[in-house]
């Protein structure tokens, strides 16, 4: 395929030494480097590019830009098939390989087009009034069908395996859109000395400039501005980026593509990036976007913008017509129309005016233009591809079809104010230039050109210059030294944009007229719409879906506002605007993820003894940020055999488990003894240095925060350590209090979870181990007692000892430097060896405790108070305590509630579960029962399964039988109520 | 010319940045919120359950400027009350919790 | 006059052109009413129409200060559902449920009830405890419940992160078969229909500016089309409920928050669950119009503005590759915030006031939605008899004094949580 039909013979700004191949649907066509895959298939002669989304109706492109509603592609195979791209916006590269989309089977041969056949059935909001029948649920039937036709793209289930970056930046100036008021507008800042960031969602500088024949003056002032942007030091340019958002803090969004072709990821090259960019100025050059004209049939392939057909011929050497037909209501479309004409093509032009401006029609004349004046074209004729175009005098009269291949349409220019109104700033409407344009905007934003509506390119020039010496002079920047002499460039004549507001073509309208091309949004839906009552605009885009494509209304919106705003006979200003949501164009998801996928999801926390773990046959679990330690593959391949020999061995022997991700507060200060008494339900005021403490605190509202235990080293210096999960929790609490509250108190925190490295190390033998791995030091039961803490030096660096059990057995928890902690665990293991000392998991961790009836993960669940965990007896009765008086409610002291219980199977075998719900014997197995099981383990001490759980009147039904039913396996196990200690109740092996 | 202005009637720059007494003006996400800092902690050990309950369950909630409570849990961990537009999100004055509101 | 909708309806206009009726009259408010609901979103048309329709009462103004449906129910992600374990909570919300089997039948508006299933995921065996626990409620109240393993989800949902580089390997899960979506502009359309077509009348552009009173007695409201009397008025305005309140002299335990919602661009339809994350909170479904519709948590701190921060954006994206890797190359096309009301428990109130004759509907948090049609039963239910319906006593404005937190998903006291 060498032949392109429509490539002019020079000109444009793709360089012909540079040819592409690409694909289409497995066809091979080609281009130049500078095409964009649409200018190349143009070029090719192709004009089919897509289906509409619901009436299957043939589409061409509309637009050459990020606004196009037709022309959109998947590109890309296997993982990196990307759908819905504009090939508008789509820089083409040797093997670039794009399928259309939305064909049933095929985009040239689509049988779902027999939807337009249906049209009248299909109205908007057709599947609100029908599929209810015939019975409740119908829907169900009818969605399969439904959802068979939606959706545009295929998306693909393979991994993405490109690369993607997040990035925060910073810039004095942010100068958005490098048309000729932005980049006026950068050089302005840029003299200041401010640091300017220019972003540009084009691969080339100018916007609008470069729709503008190379020899073309403007050219000369585009070459040279660009220039004086590249040569200044402090202003950096982002090509390819899209400012998407504006968010609080003049925080923008900004989505760098890189240069075309498929990224090396595997040289670390990212596909897309995301910068977070934080600016003291923003200047938003964002210039404006043509709008089409509605009449019949206006979405032929070969109806097209204006602006995007001179587009194609200037900028890519397209030349899509040669009797072209040119529609339009403004002044605009007559400069697009006479370079249209320098490509040889017949052209004429259609003004619903009655009267221009007499250089228009100087500019016609010389060009050879036919013009039409007070005319409207009412419908277009083709199917596939546009061929005449039906013309109606407004006067009246008789209508006649003058042939063509190109129909052109201007209906006048949109100001671009996605950004200015994502923060809220609701754009105003402007009726000399019939669009809308930023409202008041705020401190530090300035607009240039043609998104404050100043269409004029000297206008624009001037505009950036001054918005871009404002935007420095607000960043604290004085004002550089004046532009050089603007005068070298001859800009065009610059005449205000010229738009008559008259809306609603005469003549009568045949065929559809579509206001949104991509949601297949009609004036016949608009007008149903309103006649039903959907008169706010918000309720006309919700109802008829107008301006929620991907291309979310940016040709559309005006179009219909002011068709509403014609039925109801109103102004457009007070029919308002739909709100303008980001991102401006869509952004991969991919992108704004960045490198934070797969295990870098969320940050992996890790014990200090992670890598011992890793190395010796460790298996890990998340428990949240934490990965930790779950069982060993000494004890067996699965948890489920793994853990119970892990629990035999502590309870027979000797066992080493790492803690070190509790969390652990040193609490220093005058007051702390008097802070920590405040806070812990129970007393601290008297707690003896060398002493440990087990306490529970609560919030306000009297459910349980957390439990730990502090260990006190001198008068005024505590070792507070919490739950894993509950430790960023529980410091801000005491920080909230002592800092909202109690400031009076001479007490400072200190949050040490990550300095130290524990371990605890229980059972019978583990004071036997202490002694063989650190002889210097005496861990007797007189020098180190039960809840005894000591600080001794291991190796020259701390060593913090607490005798404190979790598991009911003899046991120490061991605190040292975290640098060291992998020392002293291998120390312990190997002096330990010949006791036969085992490391054990947080499921043997958490499966010992059960045997002991502590507390901990779901009975923890801040649902519960101190009593409902059996702890009520904790908090003595005249102390004072965070959360005392609303403990105090009548509810929370009703003896019903549902407190801690031990439960044991009554058939040794009988499996318990987590989850299952307990009845009373004799209730109905049916409701919300009396409670539910919320820990079990197999204990090695009883041979049986025990579990914690929750019960109605909670240990009031000690002995009785009850029902744990678990229906979602259809198990019911006959149980008995316990004591949640199950061995050991008086401590005695703890205390030996 | 219409291009803007140096005092437009929200400054976007005010918004969610937050001025730590100790460090200076940082994003919003180096802190965590606590809602609302009008009312006044009843006295530790106060018997009044009735205050107790409009303390810690009943919240002024305006559309409009409020004070309420921020840590700079990234930063120095201090707790500080902020003035903010709950109907804009633009930031006014601050200062550390512990001490007295400036005049 | 309203004409009913059906198959044949619609080809009738098709062949015949003739327009449509409207499908709500434009009512200028009248000086008095029976019943005053402020805000016309989804709970609130709900209780208008369910007044009318089972108690009769029709003299209702619907007051709504910018169209119907412009607060949360037209901005929520559409999803239906009845798994809930705390006895009150369980029976409500499948009570909702079941009104949404037949809601398009009895509005005669298809509101597109998609009962399409929704899997929550376990990421470890602690978590599959609580689903569990949950599961079984449902099951013991007659409510469908399965619990999935890896196996089970890794065939219904293939196109999720199995591999050994995950963050939080999936365990397994919990389905509701008969949970979903529902459309939700449309539930605020047809509610508005089927009230309208019982004489209540619906005012919009209508803002309420202060209360009318007697005493302790709420007698009408100020708005700025003039003040409106009605015997009994009800605040209906999710989101804004502390700042109407307020205007009553009341303070909630309510605060408002930003919740963001997000759709990508239309793809054809491969996400055929609802799906909920279980790591964070995150919840996807696809619409049947193609987009990804996804949501999280809220931004963490109280605000009236409806829109979101760019920070959440980017952690609720990073659930979405890390649920569905994919999804990494699929496209965000638009996402927007709604202001939710957050209360101390989660879980929302219904019921009296301190002010007579004023009722009180809000501080939903999360799942207003789902609760629409319950909620709309119940609270006219309360408002037409003066004392709160059984399905919602539980939900009391003034249960913290007792100590009566209603706490479904264990989360705590929200207000230090970020």
């Amino acid at each position: 395929m060498t032949r392109r039909p429509h490539r002019v013979a020079e000109g444009g700004r793709i360089a012909r030494d540079r040819p592409l191949s690409f694909t289409l649907e497995g066809r091979t066509f080609s281009g130049f480097a500078g095409d964009t895959l649409a200018s190349a298939l143009l070029a090719n002669g192709l004009t089919l590019i897509g289906r509409s989304f619901k009436y299957h109706r043939p589409r061409g492109f509309v637009a050459a830009g990020c606004e196009e509603p037709n022309g959109l592609v998947t590109l890309g195979e296997t993982g990196r098939t990307t759908p819905n791209i504009a090939a508008t916006m789509t820089e083409l590269h040797d093997g670039l390989c794009a399928r259309r989309q939305n064909g049933g089977p095929s985009v040239d041969f689509d049988l779902m087009a027999i939807n337009s056949w249906l049209a009248p059935l299909l109205g908007a909001g057709f599947y609100y009034k029908t599929f209810m029948g015939p019975r409740r649920g119908s829907w169900m039937f009818y969605e399969p069908f439904i959802r068979r036709a939606a959706g545009l793209g295929r998306a693909v289930h393979e991994r993405d395996p490109d690369r993607y970056e997040t990035r925060y930046e910073f810039a004095d100036v942010l100068v958005i859109g490098a048309g000729a008021a932005g980049l006026a507008a950068a050089s302005a800042a840029g003299r200041s000395g401010a640091r300017v960031l220019l972003v540009e969602q084009d691969s080339l500088l100018g916007g609008q400039l470069l729709s503008r024949h190379l020899k073309d003056r403007c050219e000369t002032w585009r070459g040279a501005a660009v220039a004086a942007v590249a040569a200044c030091p402090n202003i950096r340019v982002l090509p390819r980026t899209t400012a998407f958002g504006l968010y609080d803090g003049n925080m923008v969004g900004l989505l760098t593509r890189y240069a075309p072709g498929q990224p090396q990821s595997a040289r670390g090259e990212a596909r897309e990036v995301v910068t977070t960019l934080c600016a003291k100025s923003i200047v938003f050059a964002t210039g404006a976007i043509e709008r089409p004209l509605v009449f019949g049939d206006n979405d032929r392939p070969g109806v097209m913008l204006a602006s995007a057909a001179q587009t194609y011929l200037n900028r890519y050497a397209v030349s899509l017509g040669q009797r072209i037909v040119v529609a339009t209501n403004n002044d605009s479309a007559w400069s697009s129309a006479a370079e249209l004409a320098r490509s040889g093509a017949a052209v004429t032009i259609v003004d619903q005016r009655a009267e221009v401006a007499a250089p228009l029609l100087e500019l016609a004349r010389q060009g050879g233009i036919a013009v039409e004046l007070a005319s409207v074209v009412t419908r277009a004729f083709g199917r596939r591809r546009v061929k005449g175009a039906r013309l109606a005098a407004l006067a009246g009269g008789a209508e006649r079809t003058i042939d063509c291949d190109l129909l052109c349409m201007s209906g006048g220019w949109s100001c671009t104010v996605h950004l200015t109104s994502h923060t809220g700033i609701k754009p105003t409407y402007r009726a000399a230039i019939d669009s809308f344009v930023p409202g008041a905007l705020a401190a530090g934003h300035f607009g240039a050109g043609a998104v404050m509506g100043s269409f004029g390119l000297a206008q624009g020039i001037l505009e950036g210059n001054f918005a871009g010496a404002q935007a420095a002079r607000h960043a604290g920047f004085a004002l550089g030294a004046p532009e050089p002499d603007p005068d070298h460039v001859q800009v065009l004549p610059d005449e205000p944009y010229n738009l008559e507001i008259a809306r609603g073509a005469a003549g009568k309208m045949r065929g559809k007229a579509f206001v949104d091309f991509q949601s297949d949004v009609t004036t016949d839906d608009v007008t149903n719409a309103q006649q039903e009552g959907f008169e706010s605009v918000e309720h006309l885009k919700r109802y008829t879906t107008l301006g929620m494509g991907t291309d979310q209304g940016k040709t559309s919106n005006i179009n219909a506002i002011g068709l509403i705003s014609t039925l109801r006979g109103q102004a457009i200003a007070a029919a308002g605007t739909t709100t303008f949501r980001p991102p401006f164009t869509p952004v991969s998801i991919g992108a704004l993820v960045g490198r934070n996928i797969g295990h870098h999801f969320r940050p992996i926390r890790r014990s200090p003894l992670h890598d011992w773990h890793a190395s010796n046959g460790a298996a890990f679990i998340e428990a949240g940020p934490w990965l930790r330690a779950w069982y060993y593959r000494w004890a067996g391949d699965t948890v489920a055999s793994a853990y119970i020999k892990e629990m035999h061995a502590v309870r027979s022997a000797v066992g080493i488990s790492d803690i070190s991700t509790l969390g652990k507060i040193d609490v220093q200060g005058p007051d702390a003894a008097e802070f920590l008494n405040r806070v812990y339900v129970n007393g601290f005021a008297k707690l003896p240095i060398g002493k440990a403490r087990y306490g529970v605190m609560l919030n306000d509202d009297a459910t349980v925060l957390d439990d730990g235990t502090t260990a006190r080293f001198s008068e005024t210096r505590y070792f507070l350590t919490t739950t894993t999960a509950q430790a960023g929790e529980v410091m801000s609490h005491l920080e909230f209090l002592h800092q909202t509250a109690w400031p009076e108190l001479q007490v400072q925190f200190l949050s040490v979870t990550d300095e130290w490295a524990g371990m605890s190390v229980a059972g019978p033998k583990a004071r036997a181990v202490l002694a063989l791995a650190m002889p210097d030091h005496d861990f007797s039961d007189a020098t180190l007692p039960h809840m005894g803490c000591r600080e001794l030096i291991y190796e020259g660096g701390a060593l913090r000892v607490l005798r404190l059990s979790f598991s009911g057995e003899l046991a120490f928890e061991l605190y040292v430097p975290a640098d060291r902690g992998t020392g002293l665990w291998e120390l312990l293991l190997t002096r330990g060896a010949e006791l036969g000392i085992r490391p054990y998991g947080l499921e043997a961790l958490a499966s010992l405790r059960i045997e002991k009836g502590h507390v901990a993960g779901l009975e923890l669940d801040h649902r519960n108070t101190l009593d409902d965990l059996g702890l009520g007896r904790m908090a003595g009765r005249d102390k004072v305590y965070v959360g005392r008086e609303l403990r105090e409610r009548s509810e929370l002291k009703d003896p019903q509630r549902w407190s801690l219980v031990g439960i044991e199977g009554l058939e040794p075998d009988a499996r318990l579960r987590g989850g299952a719900i307990l009845f009373a014997n004799a209730d109905p197995i049916h409701g919300h029962g009396r409670g539910y099981i919320t820990s079990v383990t197999w204990s090695t001490v009883l041979g049986r399964f025990i579990a914690l759980g929750l019960y109605q009147g909670g240990l009031a039904h000690q002995n009785e039988e009850i029902i744990c039913a678990f229906p979602l396996k259809n198990e019911i196990v006959r149980a008995r109520i316990v004591s949640p200690v199950f061995i050991d109740e008086q401590g005695e092996r703890m205390r030996v | 010319m219409n291009t803007g202005s140096a005092n437009g009637p929200t400054g976007n720059e005010r918004m969610l940045k937050i001025v730590c007494p100790n460090c200076g003006e940082r994003h919003y996400t180096e802190f965590r919120y606590a809602g609302d800092a009008t009312k006044s902690r009843p006295r530790h050990g106060s018997a009044d359950l009735r205050a107790w309950h409009d303390h810690v369950f009943l919240f002024d909630n305006p559309k409009g400027a409020h004070r309420e409570y921020w840590q700079h849990v990234l930063g120095c961990r201090q707790w500080l009350v902020l003035e903010r537009d709950t109907a804009t999100n633009t930031t006014g004055r601050s200062w550390l919790a512990s001490e007295a509101a400036p005049p | 006059m309203t004409e009913r909708y059906s198959a044949l309806a619609l080809a009738r206009h098709a062949a015949t052109g003739a327009p449509w009726p409207r499908v709500w009259r434009k009512a200028e408010p009248k000086p008095t009413y029976d019943v005053i609901v402020i805000g016309g979103g989804g709970h609130g048309l709900a209780t208008a129409y369910y007044l009318a329709a089972n108690h009769g009462v029709t003299k209702v103004a619907v007051i709504e200060r910018g169209y119907i449906g412009s607060g949360n129910v037209g901005r929520n992600t559409t999803l239906v559902r009845s798994n809930y374990q705390m006895d009150g909570n369980t029976q409500f919300f499948e009570y909702s449920l079941k009104l949404w089997e037949g809601l398009s039948h009895a509005l005669n508006y298809n509101v597109m009830l998609s009962q399409r299933g929704q899997i929550v995921l376990a990421h470890g065996p602690s978590q599959l405890d609580v689903l569990s626990r949950k599961g079984n409620i449902m099951r013991l109240n007659g409510i469908d419940a399965e619990l999935l393993d890896r196996a089970d989800i890794m065939r219904l949902l293939p196109y999720l992160d199995y591999s050994a580089g995950t963050r939080f390997p999936i365990h397994g899960g919990l389905l509701q078969r008969r949970a979903g979506t529902a459309r939700h502009d449309a539930v605020a359309w047809g509610y508005a229909r089927a009230a309208d077509r019982l004489g209540v009348d619906i005012v919009e552009h209508c803002e309420v500016t202060g209360f009318i009173s007697v005493g302790n007695r709420i007698t009408g409201v100020r708005t700025s089309r003039g003040d409106i009397h009605a015997e009994r008025t009800a605040i209906s305005v999710a989101g804004h409920s502390s700042h109407i309140a307020a205007m009553a002299g009341l303070r909630l335990p309510i605060e408002s928050h930003l919740l963001q919602a997000f759709v990508t661009e239309p793809i054809k339809p491969f996400v055929d669950h609802v799906i909920s994350f279980g790591a964070e909170l995150f919840y996807i479904s696809q619409s049947d119009k193609g987009g990804l519709v996804f949501g999280g948590h809220i931004d963490g701190f109280n605000s009236y503005t409806q829109r979101g921060q760019f920070p959440k954006i980017q952690a609720v994206a990073e659930c979405a590759v890390a649920l569905i890797p994919s999804m990494s190359r699929l496209r965000l096309l638009r996402h927007w915030a709604g202001i939710q009301d957050m209360t101390p428990d989660g879980s929302p109130f219904i019921g009296r006031t301190p002010r007579d004759n004023l009722y009180f509907n809000g501080g939903w948090c999360y799942q207003g939605f789902k609760a629409t049609p319950a909620t709309g039963w119940c609270f006219a239910h309360t408002i037409a008899r003066g004392e709160e319906h059984a399905l919602v006593r539980h939900l009391a404005l003034d249960r913290f004094e007792r100590g009566n937190g209603h706490d479904e998903y264990g989360l705590g006291q929200w207000t230090y949580r970020q």
